[in-house]
């Protein structure tokens, strides 16, 4: 599987990481020298320094022969320009980074259509996206959608002295009669896939696959319950924030945007007259007062750097916001951010290289039968949830779920049947045409089958 | 300094070469020679034991490596490799001394050919063969060997790489490392085969053949003949001249040809600049030489095997040179610091340095005439950013002040200058033979023990390019990490 990446931003970074992780065979395009060495130095890939729209820089890369071209570089246009040329050049597959809102509407489709691209990706909207998910349901510190959009996977954190510590999963289910499935932990650096003698402690992070409703329903008997957020703090006026404001003011919120530079507020303020615009520095945390810090529901930090992120996010922790969310980009920093007790984390970074990570297995899976839906790295990147359509080649199909042999460290966490989603128990069966989810540790998925002993 | 991957890498590599060991092994038992036999087979052991050991011992978890840990993995592991593969020659007592057998295996892995046997004849068979293998393993590099066949062993292979591959820039021919060091032993072991197919159809048996190969494809130099190759006909003679050349070309272009990129081969600023030396240095030696021939044609010959020969860093000889006119001396011992392409099995300079160092040079005398000119250099097309230059810039600065230092450290022995100062450039530069005293049916016997360890240290700097060893050396780079 040869993959071509071109722009090796923060972006362009962690999807080469992750490709690389999954074993493909990755060559990297930048113009700058410095970059690409860094890179080089880094990685296990190949090096080519010169402009991705380049056809010499192209053919040096090997683009007639590779199976997926992505350009992810700052500049929309060249990410276009780029992936047009390299479809041309005979690049089986093209993906382009398009985030500017202008191109983002209805011109999107005719674009992609002239372009020959496979896909487009806008990382900010898709991270905008999960912002608000979260948003909704603040208990979650990370909310997953399959598709349909009736199962969800929710990661929660267990907090000091929680009414679960000290109960197993078995004991777990008996005394809350709800249709759900905790299927991964993690606590510390380890991650568990828990069968039903698991004891559950403070502290651990658990995933749980239920339907949207059950959710609701569990969270109150937990009673970690918390109301969606009606104000919405954002700092940093950037695309993120735009495209989250937008949905927020569409659904009735209020929000208030924080940016220094006067001009992006002016652009702001033009672009979503709703919203509250003020300019100033973020960083001071009188202004932030002043503007409601006290009485707002969430407060989310989307400034350009991640370590005012960090910081100002602590603040608000401090003055009791119910609900804080920070973008951090580094991965590094993310968990050094977590041990600072912001559990709640939301990196763009991730969302694009599990999007991209999804695209490379289809591609190898394209002989396959069972494809891949959807793809999620969770609890830090230690396990995956992985959505496949079920085709009549499945080799475990109408077996009851008890007799079908599966690989350690996997589990079945959900079966989507029609406009029905089902938490799977031993009698039930995978039918062809189903989705099921997958939620799998330590090993790579590129078929269904693949499951199975 | 990750020092567990260090050690660990070591340990490998200890293992890989016991592994190495029993080849001559077998040609010990074809040849029925018992004594040699156990020597290899008790070193081969140790190797084996040892390397387990210490890679059982830093089995780590923890594969991240920089550019300090690549020098530091591969100096240790060449100068340990020297010290082991040596063992054989002291075991069986085929070589009297112990730092005897230490230089001759040195002169092996580092592809310099220079050595300290009087009588080549009067060696076993199997020996003859381990000195002739160690050229090959070390003119491709032990630790790309490694990397192609050990699975996973670090993303960071680049840094590896870039120890062990000569050159002023290493790129990869693949994505990933391991493929890249792959594909660069299936050329090289395919152009070794076919070497040996057409030696043997000359006047070589079997033996002769493959040893002489593994000679010209590590670009090193060891015969079984006091003679060289002048024992042999002229066909063996041009099929080693010839091959000999092909081996100091960059192998990047091989695999470009492979996959079809002919056009990229022919823009070759550095191949063409390796031709047109090579031509120049055989067209100056021819004419100089004429009045001591005959005729033409052998004249031609010799000149040209020895021009490929030297240029190449290989050190084989049809004629002794050192009777040849001070003129084709001077252009030898030239040819000797400049070397062949980088990314080849070859040592010296490197074509592309000098080339590089040229156009610097030019494009200093233009920034005089113009001060406020602002020069670009292009090497292949593309320009060459600072960084780059800069480095060769000092490597050449670096590269002579080495050299001044091991020609004062020899200067003790009583030998001509001739004799001391080439054969200080024969060593730094992989070459084997120089002149006078050292001269291709010299012998490097009569030095000191003192100086055969500098020609041993002159030998390995030559061949990593000096920067490994240096920072090896220095304490700092030992730090301990928490």
């Amino acid at each position: 599987m040869k993959i071509i990446i071109v722009g090796c931003g923060k972006i362009g970074t962690s999807i080469i990481e992750s490709l690389v992780g999954e074993g493909s065979d990755v060559v990297a395009v930048d113009s700058s020298p410095a970059v690409i060495e860094e890179i080089g130095n880094i990685y296990d890939v190949m090096c080519v320094c010169g402009n991705g729209a380049d056809t010499e820089t192209l053919l040096e890369a090997g683009v007639s022969k590779c199976d997926l071209f992505v350009a992810v570089t700052n500049s929309d246009e060249l990410n276009m320009l780029a992936c047009f040329v390299a479809e041309r050049m005979g690049a089986k597959h093209t993906i382009a980074r398009i985030r500017k809102p202008e191109y983002n509407d209805k011109s999107l489709d005719f674009l992609s259509k002239q372009l020959g691209l496979t896909v487009s990706i806008n990382p900010e909207w898709m991270a905008a996206k999960e912002l608000y998910n979260i948003l909704k349901l603040p208990a979650a510190v990370n909310i997953e959608n399959f598709s349909g959009g009736n199962l969800e996977m929710v990661e929660l954190r267990l907090k000091q002295e929680s009414i679960l510590d000290g109960l197993s999963l078995i004991e777990l289910r008996k005394k809350y009669n709800a249709k759900f499935l905790v299927c991964a932990v993690q606590r510390g650096d380890e991650v568990y896939i828990p069968d039903g003698n698991f004891v559950l402690k403070s502290g651990d992070r658990i995933g749980i696959t239920a339907q949207t409703s059950e959710i609701q329903k569990l969270l109150r008997m937990l009673n970690l319950m918390q109301n969606s957020a009606k104000s919405v703090m954002i700092l940093g006026a950037s695309r993120v924030a735009y495209y989250l404001a937008k949905r927020l003011i569409n659904s009735g919120n209020h929000v208030v945007v924080i940016d220094k530079n006067e001009q992006v507020c002016e652009e702001f303020a033009a672009q979503l007259p709703e919203a509250v615009v003020i300019c100033g520095d973020g960083s001071e945390q009188e202004l932030l007062l002043e503007e409601g810090l006290g009485t707002t529901d969430a407060f989310v930090a989307l400034s350009g750097m991640d370590e005012l992120n960090i910081l100002i996010s602590i603040f608000a922790q401090s003055q009791n916001v119910p609900k804080v969310i920070s973008k951090v980009n580094r991965a590094q920093l993310a968990s050094l951010a977590d041990n600072l007790g912001l559990d709640c984390i939301v990196s763009p970074k991730k969302t694009v290289s599990d999007v991209l990570s999804r695209y490379a297995r289809a591609i190898k899976n394209s002989q396959g039968s069972n494809s891949i839906e959807t793809l999620y790295r969770l609890m830090d990147g230690g396990v995956e949830a992985i959505e496949f359509n079920v085709s009549k080649e499945f080799k475990g199909i109408k077996t009851p779920l008890k007799d079908l042999a599966l690989k350690p460290n996997t589990l079945i966490a959900g079966i989507i049947r029609g406009r029905k989603s089902i938490i799977p128990g031993g009698m039930d069966e995978i039918l062809a045409g189903d989705r099921v989810v997958v939620i799998v540790a330590g090993q790579q998925l590129i078929d269904l089958d693949d499951i199975l002993r | 300094m990750n020092r567990k991957m260090v050690f660990y890498m070591f340990g490998r590599i200890g293992q890989i070469v016991g592994a190495l060991l029993l080849l001559p092994a077998i040609v010990a038992v074809i040849y029925g020679e018992h004594t040699q036999l156990w020597s290899f087979i008790a070193t081969a052991a140790l190797a084996i034991a040892a390397g387990t050991v210490i890679a059982a011992c830093c089995r780590t978890k923890n594969k991240v490596i920089y550019a300090k840990e690549g020098f530091a993995i591969v100096s240790l592991a060449w100068i340990c490799m020297s010290a082991v593969g040596a063992l054989p020659f002291y075991i069986s007592g085929e070589i009297g001394s112990y730092i005897d057998a230490l230089f001759e295996t040195v002169s092996g892995f580092t592809t310099t050919g220079a050595s300290i046997l009087r009588d080549i004849e009067a060696m076993s068979k199997s020996m003859l063969f381990w000195r002739s293998f160690t050229h090959w393993v070390g003119g491709m590099g032990v630790l790309v060997f490694v990397m192609a066949i050990v699975s996973n062993m670090t993303d960071r292979s680049i840094h590896i790489m870039r120890a062990e591959m000569p050159g002023p820039v290493v790129g990869k021919l693949l994505p990933r490392g391991r493929d890249t060091a792959k594909i660069l032993y299936l050329i090289y072991i395919a152009m070794t085969l076919v070497q040996i197919v057409l030696l043997s159809l000359g006047d070589m048996d079997l033996f002769e053949s493959i040893v002489h190969t593994f000679g010209t494809a590590g670009t090193g130099g060891f015969s079984v003949k006091s003679a060289s190759i002048g024992a042999y006909s002229d066909y063996s003679q041009i099929v080693i001249g010839v091959f000999m050349l092909l081996f100091g070309v960059n192998f990047n272009l091989y695999f470009l040809l492979l996959i079809g990129r002919f056009k990229t081969v022919l823009k070759s600023t550095e191949l063409w600049a390796y031709l047109a030396i090579a031509a120049s240095g055989v067209a100056v030696i021819t004419l100089n030489i004429l009045p001591q021939y005959s005729d033409f044609g052998s004249a031609l010959k010799d000149s040209f095997f020895q021009t490929s020969s030297i240029m190449t860093t290989t050190g084989y000889s049809t004629a002794n040179f050192d009777l040849w006119p001070s003129l084709s001396k001077g252009v030898l011992l030239i040819l000797m610091c400049i070397g062949s392409c980088a990314g080849s099995t070859a040592g010296g300079l490197k074509v592309s340095r000098v080339v590089l160092l040229f156009k610097l040079v030019l494009g200093e005398i233009k920034r005089m005439l113009h001060p406020r000119a602002v020069t670009s250099v292009k090497f292949e097309g593309k320009a060459v950013d600072k960084h780059t230059l800069n480095s060769v810039l000092i490597y050449f600065a670096v590269y002579v002040f080495c050299v001044v230092t091991a020609f004062l450290a020899v200067s003790f022995e009583p030998f001509s200058f001739d004799t001391n100062f080439s054969a200080v450039l024969a060593t730094f530069n992989n070459i084997g033979p120089g002149l006078g005293g050292v001269g291709p049916y010299g012998s490097f016997a009569d030095y000191s023990g003192f100086s055969k360890l500098v020609f041993s240290l002159a030998m390995l700097m030559g061949r990593l390019e000096i920067f490994p060893l240096i920072i090896a050396l220095s304490p700092t780079t030992w730090r301990k990490s928490r």
